[in-house]
């Protein structure tokens, strides 16, 4: 062939470039390809059963071969069958899709939590152990990794081809997807609902790890500050320490342990303590009132970003005792009580 | 019967035939006549006029996309700007292209025809529906000129209430404007298609294309009212600045997605399923052949337009609806699919022990039949849960409505254009210049789209002007398929403007078909028949045709 | 041929020879007959099969806002219960009445078309017009109310009485209980739809009224007064059916809620 060498070594790139299947990179991907193979099969039959027939009867029944034609009304039985056939295979795959979608949105119990926050047009991945990332996720693999996402502004979509999850992002409510990396490297986040002017540009990368490396990235990232020790910050400065002190005599109810319990409400109602119950109490904290407890508790509205609430939730999910609490209130007030102290020193008071 | 065997056309001889004298092109002369015409048929040729202009207008936008993703990096147009082409791409296709397309043209050209009607119901809402289709589409235009709409197609709230800067209120307006005119349209089909049969007709002799067009019907008149007020909550939330829609004010950003899918599901039936009637009509008059279980496939049309209204949350799935909400979605969108099924084996078992000839309409109708099947499977990869979960939201969707709607709707389109063009004008296409046309545009299509389901499972996904380097090879592929595409859509543009001239008589019957509207003159008389016609045959009896000419004996018109 | 054999047997009124035509075939014709119908049956089933379906989508499209409305009152439910309690009960249960009333004379004035007297139907028309304006009339004192009370969402909106409900001077007690800011918050979501709905429905009214106006012009002419009443019937479809939605957004915006609180 006379193709000049330089576009040969030009086309040699750029389809070595090129990718025409996606990694399976987590635990879900055998799963969900299975599927889709299983579907393209499908697909290819029900095509050629298809085009068999059209281009099969177009040969046997032209013009020059059947001038006349004989009429048929229909039949019965086989329109059953065309009925019947495609409908079980259907049913087939809704059952399998059905477990599918299950098994990718159903997190393991012994799953680790990561916080991440979309919004225009970035995502903010925050670790419990207080490393945050900026359109970038650090994950070990081998371990089930479950993602507690929320946006601040309009609807996203969080999604890692090469594992094969998606989940919409939403406004004023927690959502939520798990993987298990399998092997390390590098894949791409995208965000796939459009999310305004710079939408894509609202990528990144996540980077699978084994667990040494892990670890390793762990220590050399980290901020000094767990979101836990954060959310005990904001706490005591926004004044929640006041009524949730945990005391018998305490205006509010007591927070140490609530997380994962069951709560009785004011009208009767039980509920499971979960993030996204949380985050709500603390926004409308009218329509969750635990019985006993008087519907006093002002919103926090406007006041707290979707960081700081993550914070508030990290701190309450950790909280299993109310010592510090007490501590850091008593504290507090002797810091009012003697208005000479410098006003930063509560903060550093609350320092571990 | 016909000259030569591999062809069914007929027409009259060329020398003698003449276009007859009365009909009613040429029954009123001037603007005037036009514009305030109640002629069902005058007012499907102004819409036919107006949505090919539309709908090249979406096409360029379409080139355009294609043009930027040519290359990974954002180097045609700015975002923002690549952002608006997107947006009008599908109001325009969608709202102002694919809606009106065979139902408005084709639909209202034929439908009181076919049942033996003089006219539809109400000719002046008729008019109306044209006149509010304009406004729809000046308005449409008008955002694009001001600068433009970026919020998508879709709408979504909060981004479209309180995040975006463009003229949304504009553009809503247009689309509340035009759901009107196709409100008023479906309403005068269906009732016309009640009251207005000629004796005779019963509802199992009326045409498959009256029966399909009828459920597509149903749908406008009653999913088209919910997108309007999801479009005026909007526009209000937009205007008050305190809104159902908005999280941060308590209001449910997700009951938009549900008023608005309640009508936008719905919404691909109202394309898809008229363009199902214009294949039975082509498929049944070019093998000779009475449909293949007549019955299922009119009932299989009722059946979509019933289900149709209750797989709308199947757009929802990764948005955070209930696990086991999403069960019944995902069950019903299955059902769904059945009544297609059905169709597309009636539609392939209607050819055997026929007598098959492969003209142009044929030829759209087979790239049809190809096409909707590869859409419509893989719109049930879409609608398996699990499997929805990768694929939602990628080029794989892209992809497959453009199946459904570009391989099988427009594909419809133009095999009813080629096939009643001879009665909307009297005259005849150029038959190898169509074919010509029917083939590039079927391998443009698949071109364009077959690399799309690949880059979608790669996970690239909708909406982007840039991507990473990885897709391109595919982008390229699908921006060089577009390219053929594009010449394919012109062809016919050209070649039918050019018959209306010089194209050869066509004669009342050129293919020999029974479908009541081929028993009249081409074109029609203002009040289509001469004598009320009285019906005493079944749909696509060709036995009663043949007898028919044998006897000499001209029924009506 | 069908219409002929109906014009025989129906006696004409005096002027109706004159108006009537032939059409090509020459069949007697009335005027109001359009040519597309094979008889003038024909063309009234097709008229109020049309309204019929019309209504069905009017239906759908308050639908969406009733759907919103049973969505956010059981997420909201106390917000709405004292945002319902401001509304004014006396003159919505006025509106209700009014708007009965000139249902009531729109039926009439069905009858009066029906046995053809004119000066009946005329005045029927302009009472049901005039109990329209004065539903609206009353609409405007309660929505200029909702304005000098901050009740307009987003414009003019102030929650601070449903936080501190004012004292009652008698009672010495709130006037109603008082709800805790984030919930009196949602109120705005209350009165978005109370706007929205009744201004929909005002909006309905409104161009009723304007249909009204023609008709009342076209009946004193005398279009409807020798067996003609497809319009006038095709219209009243729709006043009841404004009325009709009336009934539904009283009791769902004024009543539902509404608890003896003294």
């Amino acid at each position: 062939m006379g193709i000049s060498p330089v576009l040969w070594q030009f086309l040699v790139k750029w389809l070595h470039n090129s990718a025409l299947f996606p990694a399976e990179a987590s635990t879900i991907a055998p799963y969900t390809d299975e599927l889709y193979f299983f579907l393209i099969l499908v697909s290819i039959f029900g095509t050629l059963v298809v085009l068999a027939l059209v281009v099969g009867f177009s040969v046997k029944y032209r013009r020059e071969k059947n001038p006349v034609a004989t009429q048929v009304e229909g039949s019965t039985l086989l329109e059953a069958t065309w009925t019947i056939i495609p409908l079980a295979i259907f049913l087939l795959v809704f059952v399998w899709g059905g477990l599918l979608y299950f098994r990718i949105y159903s997190p393991p119990a012994n799953s680790m939590n990561i916080y991440v926050v979309g919004k225009q047009w970035m995502w903010k991945a925050e670790h419990p152990t207080g490393q945050h990332e900026i359109n970038a996720l650090h994950v070990p693999v081998g371990r089930p990794v479950q993602l507690t996402m929320i946006s601040q502004d309009v609807f996203h979509s969080f999604s890692i081809p090469d594992f094969r999850v998606k989940r919409e992002v939403i406004p004023g409510r927690y959502s939520t997807v798990w993987f298990q990396a399998t092997d390390p490297g590098v894949y791409h986040i995208f965000c796939t609902q459009y999310c305004g002017t710079q939408h894509a540009g609202m990528i990144g990368e996540v980077t699978a790890l084994t667990p040494d490396d892990y670890q390793k990235w762990l220590k050399e990232s980290t901020s000094g500050m767990s979101l836990a020790q954060n959310g005990e910050r904001l706490f005591a400065s926004m004044g929640c320490n006041s009524c949730h002190s945990g005391n018998a005599a305490a205006r509010g109810p007591n927070l140490a342990g609530v997380y994962g319990s069951r709560l009785t409400m004011n009208d009767g109602s039980q509920v499971l303590v979960n993030d996204a119950y949380l985050r709500d109490s603390i926004l409308n904290p009218s329509q969750h009132v635990t019985a006993g407890f008087a519907p006093i508790m002002p919103t926090y509205q406007g006041q707290i970003s979707e960081d700081g609430l993550i914070d508030l939730v990290e701190y309450i999910k950790q909280l299993q005792s109310n010592y510090r609490v007490q501590q850091t209130q008593l504290t507090s007030e002797s810091n009012q009580a003697a208005p000479t102290t410098p006003p930063q020193s509560s903060n550093e008071m609350v320092k571990p | 019967m016909s000259a030569t065997t591999n062809t069914i056309v007929v027409l009259p001889d060329q020398e003698t035939a003449r276009l007859p004298k009365r009909n009613y092109l040429n029954n009123e002369h001037g603007l005037l006549s036009w514009l305030l015409t109640a002629d069902h048929k005058r007012i499907a040729m102004l819409y036919l006029i107006s949505i090919t202009f539309f709908f090249f207008i979406g096409g360029a936008f379409a080139g355009l996309i294609r043009l930027e993703l040519l290359t990974p990096q954002p180097d045609l147009v700015a975002a923002d700007t690549y952002n608006k082409f997107f947006t009008m791409h599908g109001i325009i296709m969608i709202f102002l292209f694919l809606v009106p397309s065979v139902p408005a043209t084709l639909g209202n050209f034929l439908i009181p025809i076919m049942i033996g009607a003089k006219d539809l119901a109400f000719p002046k809402i008729n008019l109306l529906s044209w006149y509010l289709y304009m406004i729809g589409g000046t308005l449409t235009l008008a955002a694009l000129v001001l600068g433009g709409v970026d919020t998508g197609w879709t709408f979504t709230t909060p981004l479209s209430t309180h995040y975006l800067n463009t003229h949304v209120i504009t553009a809503a307006t247009a689309i509340f404007v035009a759901g009107f005119s196709s409100i008023f349209t479906g309403l005068n089909f269906i009732v016309t298609i009640h009251r207005m049969r000629a004796p005779g007709m019963t509802w199992f002799r009326m045409p498959l294309f009256c029966w399909s067009n009828y459920a597509a019907s149903v749908l406008m008149v009653l999913g088209t009212p919910v997108l309007a007020i999801a479009i005026v909550l909007v526009a209000l939330e937009r205007l008050v600045g305190i809104g159902v829609f908005d999280p941060a004010k308590g209001g449910d950003p997700l009951l938009f997605q549900h008023l608005f899918w309640f009508y936008s599901h719905p919404a691909v039936y109202i394309m898809i399923l008229p363009g199902f009637g214009v294949i039975s009509e082509v498929i049944s008059t070019f093998s000779r052949k009475r449909v293949f279980g007549y019955t299922a496939v009119a009932f299989s049309s009722v059946a979509i337009a019933l289900f149709g209204f209750f797989v709308w949350a199947h757009h929802m799935f990764i948005m955070g609806v209930s696990n086991y909400s999403a069960l019944v979605f995902s069950l019903l969108t299955m059902l769904v699919a059945v009544p297609s099924a059905i169709k597309t084996f009636n539609w392939s078992f209607t050819l055997q022990k026929g007598s098959i000839t492969f003209e142009t309409p044929m030829l759209y109708a087979f790239g049809f039949i190809g096409l909707f099947t590869i859409g419509g499977l893989t719109g049930v990869f879409l609608g398996s849960l699990g499997m929805d979960i990768h694929l939602t939201e990628t080029y794989f969707i892209v992809a497959h409505f453009h199946f459904v709607m570009v391989g099988g709707m427009l594909m419809a389109f133009l095999a009813g254009i080629h096939f009643w063009w001879p009665k909307l004008t009297g005259r005849m296409y150029p038959e190898s210049l169509s074919k010509l046309a029917a083939v590039t545009t079927f391998i443009g299509f698949n071109l364009t789209f077959l690399p799309q389901f690949i880059l979608g499972y790669l996970g690239m996904p909708r909406r982007y002007h840039a991507y990473p380097p990885e897709f391109q090879v595919l982008n390229v592929l699908s921006t060089a398929g577009a390219t053929v595409l594009g010449v394919g859509y012109m062809l016919p543009l050209l070649y039918l403007g050019w018959s209306l001239k010089y194209g050869a008589i066509a004669g009342n019957n050129p293919w020999q078909a029974t479908g009541l509207e081929w028993q009249i003159q081409s074109p029609p008389l203002t009040e289509n028949f001469v004598e009320t016609p009285i019906i005493d045959y079944e749909a696509y009896d060709y036995e009663w045709l043949e007898r028919k000419q044998h006897e000499g004996v001209t029924t009506v018109g | 041929m069908d219409n002929a054999a109906i014009t025989l047997n129906e006696p004409l009124m005096p002027h109706e020879e004159a108006v009537s035509g032939r059409d090509p075939h020459g069949h007697v014709m009335l005027p109001q007959h359009r040519h597309h119908f094979e008889t003038e049956e024909q063309q009234r089933e097709a008229g109020s099969f049309g309204m019929w379906l019309f209504l069905l989508t009017e239906i759908m499209f308050f639908g969406g806002m009733f759907f919103a409305y049973l969505l956010y009152r059981n997420w909201y439910n106390p917000a709405f219960v004292v945002a319902s309690n401001q509304l004014n009960v006396v003159l919505g249960a006025i509106n209700t009445a009014v708007l009965i009333t000139s249902g009531f004379f729109m039926a009439l004035g069905v009858y009066a078309a029906e046995v053809r007297n004119r000066s009946m139907l005329v005045w029927m028309l302009i009472l049901t017009s005039v109990f329209g304006c004065i539903f609206l009339g009353v609409k405007y004192f309660e929505y200029k109310e909702k304005y000098e009370k901050h009740h307009i969402p987003g414009v003019n909106f102030n929650i601070s009485e449903f936080v501190n409900p004012p004292i009652d001077a008698k009672t010495h007690k709130p006037d109603q209980p008082a709800i805790a800011p984030d919930m009196a918050q949602k109120t705005q979501i209350f009165f978005f739809l109370y706007f929205g709905m009744t201004g929909m429905h005002a909006l309905h009214m409104i161009i009723g009224l304007g249909l009204l106006v023609w008709l009342i012009w076209r009946a004193n002419r005398g279009d409807f007064s020798f067996g003609y009443v497809a319009p006038i019937e095709n219209f009243g479809l729709y006043w009841h059916f404004v009325d009709i939605v009336w009934l539904f957004l009283f009791p769902l915006l004024y009543l539902i809620n509404r608890h003896p609180l003294k």
